[in-house]
């Protein structure tokens, strides 16, 4: 069945795509009935706790549990000894291809512990109470080690080495000392000492970005429930509820189908709800109480023991023209990934210089491991760190050449036909539709008070498609419920009903989204990636195309015509033409009361893994004032152009772009994870890391752009990770705008911008590129 | 853990008296319950305060005011005479936390919880406050900056309770402020705090200052220094200036998460100065 | 030691029974079954426990259980008065306020707290007011454009 992309896009003619109706799941989140992770419960239930590493590195030489096991009210005491020791290869699911060997070392420490936060062990009992005194009764006895939480100081050849068996790969010939670096990477086009040697004017730079979290409000929890027969049952907030499954299943060694996974509303995720922490150890303790156990993690558990992004070291280098071509773009990139491999800094690597037309690109890449908890997914993982640098770069080559920084940016951004760095070449895209719309926004020509500086940047993310399975059904009276089996964390249940009623031409409110439990729907990938507007439309697209073929069927038979004459206009089949009869038309309401003369229950179903995904630019424009004798830095405005290829709900589009504009400004600003010399996460809570609060921000303008997908029916982009990537750059270099100091470690808090600005008063004025030969 | 509600300070002073394992008062519960979940403290015995009626009132006495030590920053916010005449008391003690927060937080609670950042105290020490404190031997008013002896400890004994925060008259043309550095807009602890009280005469001079500083020493500090430096003037740039150095040289801080001790020093002198500038304005307009 | 309590929770007259230790969110959570008000962090950072005490706003999980006796408590679960949603609630699924919707019950009852005493807050005193109120993933921008609205709302009625 063909999937037309050349259907109606961007046309006036959709119904519902482009339109903002009220989400399915609104009415229960704003009375309060929707129930998230934490929220439900069974008879019989247990508290669960976990018992975490005080060191950030350290033998475990011995764990005495029993003193806990005889406490009155424990039921199950879990170690590494209740989990498999899986030998390396195994991968959670193929989309992410994170290791199983280091997800069970992660979710209990076995050997070592090695971060501060390292699960050790963890207790199920009847009260919260009960739970936290067993904890404190389990002995085990530690021999602490040295530990490295600095990537730079992790790279080091005299660095506590965190796996003996860690040699870092992709590098000729394999070292034969074990290392903290993982991987080494290159993407390489063109020759880049030709590039620079071009070039009139050359940058480069230093920068250190520290480790950020994902910040979402809501703390892992789930509830599970294994029975004497060995079925189980798990309620959790993440956003792959399939891929909990995979690796539950495997780390409780049990059949896939035995264990049901049902995803909860989730309060919020941005990546770090796409893998497993408590999961396994609430089955494990279930299982061995047999009662159902119900594990939530504490606001200090989640800072010190879920998925925060790389802090990195990176150093960029760029060469100009005089007359604004940019020639050679190099960068080394280094993150470290927490305690196992697997930062994103490929993703850095390829994104890195993506926005440009480039000849000549080279980028190294390093993955870390350090004494950190093992990063996660954030929201365009790797990209917003290496747009940083980039971004912050190109600025500086527009002022040595005394040139607008987006007419800089116009004259070198990569278009469609642009060879990227990393692969392929580039097809129809939007970002220099952003550069554009940029530059005739009155935010660019908007007065700027004393104090207050402007600063813009672009960015990109790749957008997946991946294994996504729908399901379509038409009830007696014609309505029709659609299930997906992607959690929704953004408003897909509202998208993709208005996708399923543009399809099938009724109105938005006969249709009923849910988010099926892994026992009712084939396989679906996880929710991110900004893949579910993409494939899991292509998929409704597809389940609704496949009901109206079926019902077209059956009209040809009642009216004794053949199928080919027969169309779906206006939600009813119709004939084709007066010259295939005169027949009244049908509607699905009237098909759905005849069903079961005509063939039966009607219903369509697509499985796909889709491909296509359409790349989405973005350019932001941002105002500061900073405050010169404390260094305090406000945002005053902030605009987000970006591409959405075509918005299904513009309100959900709008709400992707400032929801990431924040977390990109709060990144820039106030976020970091803060360790002592001991470790130790200092400031494990919302108090000391300061994410913005309503106060802190002022409105985020928006513009939506849309420079169709070929790849997709309407023309549909993924758009949630895209906004967080340029606000670093953006409000560096509006800071610079503002002061004329560049800020090349992140976050841009009070302390370091007043030291930068006292630095910069005792240099005379500095040159910062320098002009090459010839 | 224990939970009692006394509805008279005898009995709740009894109550304290009696406990032979580890008791703690409660007033908001902002920082109390805090320390509980984080497991810092494990009390045998809660003893909470809040129904106990003099601890919840606002009288104006003796020409000053009388503020109950459980009355919360939001019931001082809404208390217009009191705004009018410590409107850098009131502002510090609304500068706590967020708007739930100030539900619940009150005078005697930051001031007993004894962190060197708490918001409200430099600004009633600048106000030359005093709490009257209940015992077993009877009541005694004792000035606020005698309270705080250390991080998280106060001079009190284990069976005394900070009843009342008593403000002194106000001459006429005085004013004071309150102004903290914050690197965002709100929800964070103070890295500096700054609380200048001061009056004038017909003549716009100087008679009477205090100046006192939180979060950069072991206790929130008087700087009698920095008083000195604008008694006698008209509070111009000089005046200021030599404030703001002496706030400066009084800072003993540490470097932690919030703050580097070179920062606090020098934005304890910046904050002096723009607190001195908000207290002289607020003295000018008051007559 | 369990101690026993009355008071009113959304009007009605409610008893239970708790530990002293347990705040009221974990009573409200646990052994009322009112999941509405959520546990974002557990220290008063994130406003998402929200409730109304005796008409003040406050963090539920700050407030011990035994605290409420006697008193009156307003939760999430209260605000639509079960003929239909409060002009908030149906701003914010109109101006789509919400994502992920943790976070919308504690900004719904301190929005509603602020509009109760002012009914013609500024978009800074919003902002101000709210601040106690962390959401992660709107950037703030519709939750406040929501709440100027229903404001506007509620004072032509």
């Amino acid at each position: 069945m063909q999937l037309d992309a050349k259907a109606p896009i961007g046309d006036a003619r959709f119904q519902q795509v482009g339109t903002r109706p009220v989400r399915p799941d609104g009415v229960d989140k704003v009375t309060g009935r929707a129930k998230f992770g934490a929220d439900q419960k069974l008879p019989g239930m247990l508290i669960g706790r976990v018992l975490r590493s005080p060191h950030a590195h350290a033998r475990i030489r011995s764990i005495d549990a029993s003193k806990a096991e005889a406490l009155d009210g424990v039921k199950a005491v879990v170690t590494c000894a209740d989990f498999p020791d899986i030998v390396s290869g195994e991968v959670m699911a193929v989309e992410s291809d994170e290791s199983l060997r280091d997800i069970v070392y992660n979710v209990m420490a076995r050997g070592k512990v090695l971060y501060e936060g390292h699960a050790v062990a963890a207790v199920a009992a009847t009260s919260a109470t009960v739970a936290r005194n067993a904890l404190s009764l389990i002995d085990v006895d530690y021999e602490p080690l040295p530990h490295v939480t600095d990537v730079d100081a992790a790279m080091r050849p005299d660095a506590p080495i965190l796996h003996e068996d860690m040699f870092t790969s992709g590098v000729e010939p394999t070292p034969d000392k074990p290392s903290n670096i993982a991987r080494r990477l290159e993407i390489t086009l063109g020759d880049v000492e030709q590039g620079f040697a071009e070039a009139d004017f050359v940058v480069e730079r230093d920068f250190k970005t520290e480790a950020a979290h994902q910040g979402y409000l809501e703390p892992q929890a789930c509830l599970a429930s294994f029975a004497e027969d060995g079925q189980a049952e798990l309620w959790c907030c993440t956003q792959g509820h399939y891929s909990v499954r995979n690796a539950c299943a495997r780390l409780l060694g049990i059949d896939i189908s035995k264990l049901r996974v049902t995803a909860s509303e989730i309060g919020g995720g941005f990546g770090g709800k796409t893998t497993v922490f408590i999961e396994p150890v609430a089955l494990a303790l279930s299982r061995k109480a047999g009662r159902p156990v119900r594990l939530v993690m504490s606001r200090d558990e989640v800072f010190r023991a879920t998925g925060p992004t790389s802090s990195t070291s990176m150093w960029v280098k760029a060469g100009v023209t005089k007359d604004g071509r940019i020639t050679a773009g190099e960068a080394v990139l280094k993150y470290q990934g927490g305690a196992f491999a697997g930062s994103p800094v490929e993703w850095g690597a390829m994104s890195a210089f993506a926005c440009y037309d480039l000849a000549h690109v080279k980028v190294v890449g390093y993955d870390v491991v350090a004494n950190r908890p093992k990063a996660a997914a954030y929201r365009a993982p790797g990209s917003p760190m290496s747009a940083y640098a980039v971004e912050s770069v190109v600025d500086e080559l527009a002022a040595a050449i005394a040139m607008d920084p987006l007419e800089l940016r116009l004259k070198n951004a990569a278009r469609e036909g642009t060879q990227a760095a990393y692969g392929p070449k580039f097809g129809p895209n939007g970002l220099v539709a952003t550069l554009e719309a940029a530059r005739a926004h009155d935010h660019y020509q908007a007065p700027l008070g004393p104090g207050q500086g402007r600063g813009v940047a672009s960015g990109f993310w790749f957008n997946f498609g991946g294994e996504t399975c729908v399901s379509m059904n038409v009830a007696g009276d014609g309505t029709v419920t659609l299930s997906i089996g992607t959690p929704d964390i953004g408003g897909t249940r509202a998208a993709q009903c208005q996708i399923a009623a543009e399809e099938l031409g009724i109105e938005y409110g006969q249709v009923r989204a849910i988010v099926a439990d892994t026992s009712s729907l084939g396989y679906n990938d996880t929710t991110g990636g900004s893949r579910v507007a993409f494939a899991v439309g292509m998929a409704t697209i597809q389940a609704a195309r496949a009901i109206i073929e079926d019902l077209c069927g059956r009209a040809a038979k009642i009216w004794d015509i053949s199928p080919d004459a027969v169309v779906w206009e206006a939600g009813a089949a119709r004939p084709a033409s007066p010259n295939a009869g005169d027949f009244d038309p049908l509607t699905l309401a009237d098909f759905a009361k005849a069903a079961a003369n005509t063939g039966g229950p009607i219903a369509g179903h697509s499985e796909i893994n889709a491909e296509g995904a359409g790349i989405s630019f973005g350019t932001h424009i941002a105002d500061v004032e900073v405050d010169v004798e404390t260094g305090r830095v406000s945002v005053t405005r902030y605009t987000v152009i970006q591409d959405a290829g075509k918005a299904i709900h513009p309100g959900y589009v709008e709400g992707q772009y400032q929801g990431g504009a924040v977390q990109g400004i709060g990144w820039a600003l106030n976020e970091e994870y803060i360790y002592g010399e001991d470790g130790r996460l200092q400031n494990p809570g919302f108090l000391d890391y300061r994410i913005p609060v309503a106060s802190d921000v002022p409105m985020i303008d928006t513009v939506i752009v849309e420079v169709p997908n070929p790849g997709h029916p309407y023309g549909v982009r993924g758009v949630g990770e895209t906004p967080i990537v340029p606000p670093l750059a953006a409000v560096a270099n509006a800071v610079k705008d503002a002061t004329g100091v560049r800020m090349t470690t992140l976050p841009m808090s009070p302390p370091r911008v007043l030291q930068a600005l006292d630095e910069a008063k005792d240099v005379p004025a500095e040159g910062g590129a320098e002009g090459s030969e010839g | 853990m224990r939970f009692e509600a006394p509805e008279t300070l005898d009995a709740a002073v009894t109550l304290l008296r009696g406990e032979t394992g580890l008791a703690r008062p409660l007033a908001g519960g902002t920082d109390l319950l805090v320390q509980l979940r984080a497991g810092f403290v494990e009390p045998d015995l809660v003893v909470d305060l809040k129904r106990i009626p003099e601890m919840r009132h606002i009288t104006a006495e003796n020409g000053g005011f009388r503020i109950g030590a459980a009355v919360s920053g939001a019931e001082l916010g809404e208390h217009p005479e009191l705004k009018r005449s410590w409107p850098g008391v009131v502002e510090a003690t609304e500068l706590i936390g967020s708007t739930q927060i100030q539900g619940r937080a009150s005078l005697g609670g930051n001031l007993c919880n004894a962190s060197p950042a708490a918001d409200s105290v430099p600004a009633m020490m600048a106000a030359e406050a005093t709490v009257t404190v209940a015992g077993p031997d009877g009541r005694r008013d004792v000035p606020v900056e005698e309270i705080i002896a250390g991080p998280g400890k106060t001079s009190l004994a284990r069976d005394e309770i900070v009843v009342a925060v008593n403000l002194p008259p106000r001459p006429a043309h005085s004013g004071d402020a309150y102004l903290r550095f914050i690197p965002r807009t709100e929800m964070d602890i103070a890295v500096v705090g700054v609380g200048v009280s001061l009056t004038l005469d017909d003549a716009g001079l100087c008679t009477h200052a205090r100046v006192a500083l939180g979060a950069v020493a072991a206790t929130p500090i008087l700087v009698p220094d920095a008083a000195a430096a604008l008694i006698g003037t008209a509070v111009g740039e000089d005046a200021l200036t030599r404030m703001a150095a002496a706030a400066s040289a009084a800072c003993r801080p540490i470097d932690d998460k919030r703050g580097t001790k070179v920062y606090r020093i020098k934005v304890a002198g910046v904050m002096a100065r723009r607190a001195a500038e908000l207290a002289l304005d607020r003295a000018r307009s008051r007559s | 030691m369990s101690r026993h309590v009355s008071t009113t929770v959304n009007g009605d007259a409610v008893d239970f029974l708790c530990e002293p230790e347990e705040t009221l969110l974990d009573v409200l959570r646990d052994r009322l079954a009112l999941t509405g008000s959520k546990e974002g962090c557990g220290s008063g950072d994130c406003g998402a426990c929200s409730v109304m005490l005796d008409g003040r706003l406050v963090c539920s999980c700050l407030v011990l259980g035994p605290e409420a006796e006697g008193r009156d408590i307003e939760t999430i679960e209260g605000m639509a008065d079960g003929k239909g949603l409060h002009p908030l609630q149906r701003h914010f699924l109109e101006q789509a306020a919400l994502q992920c919707g943790i976070c919308t019950p504690g900004f719904l009852v301190a929005a509603k707290a602020l509009l109760d005493r002012d009914p013609e807050p500024s978009e800074t005193e919003v902002r101000y007011w709210l601040a106690g109120n962390l959401c992660r993933c709107t950037g703030y921008d519709k939750i406040v454009r929501a709440v100027l609205s229903a404001a506007a709302e509620m004072r032509e009625a």
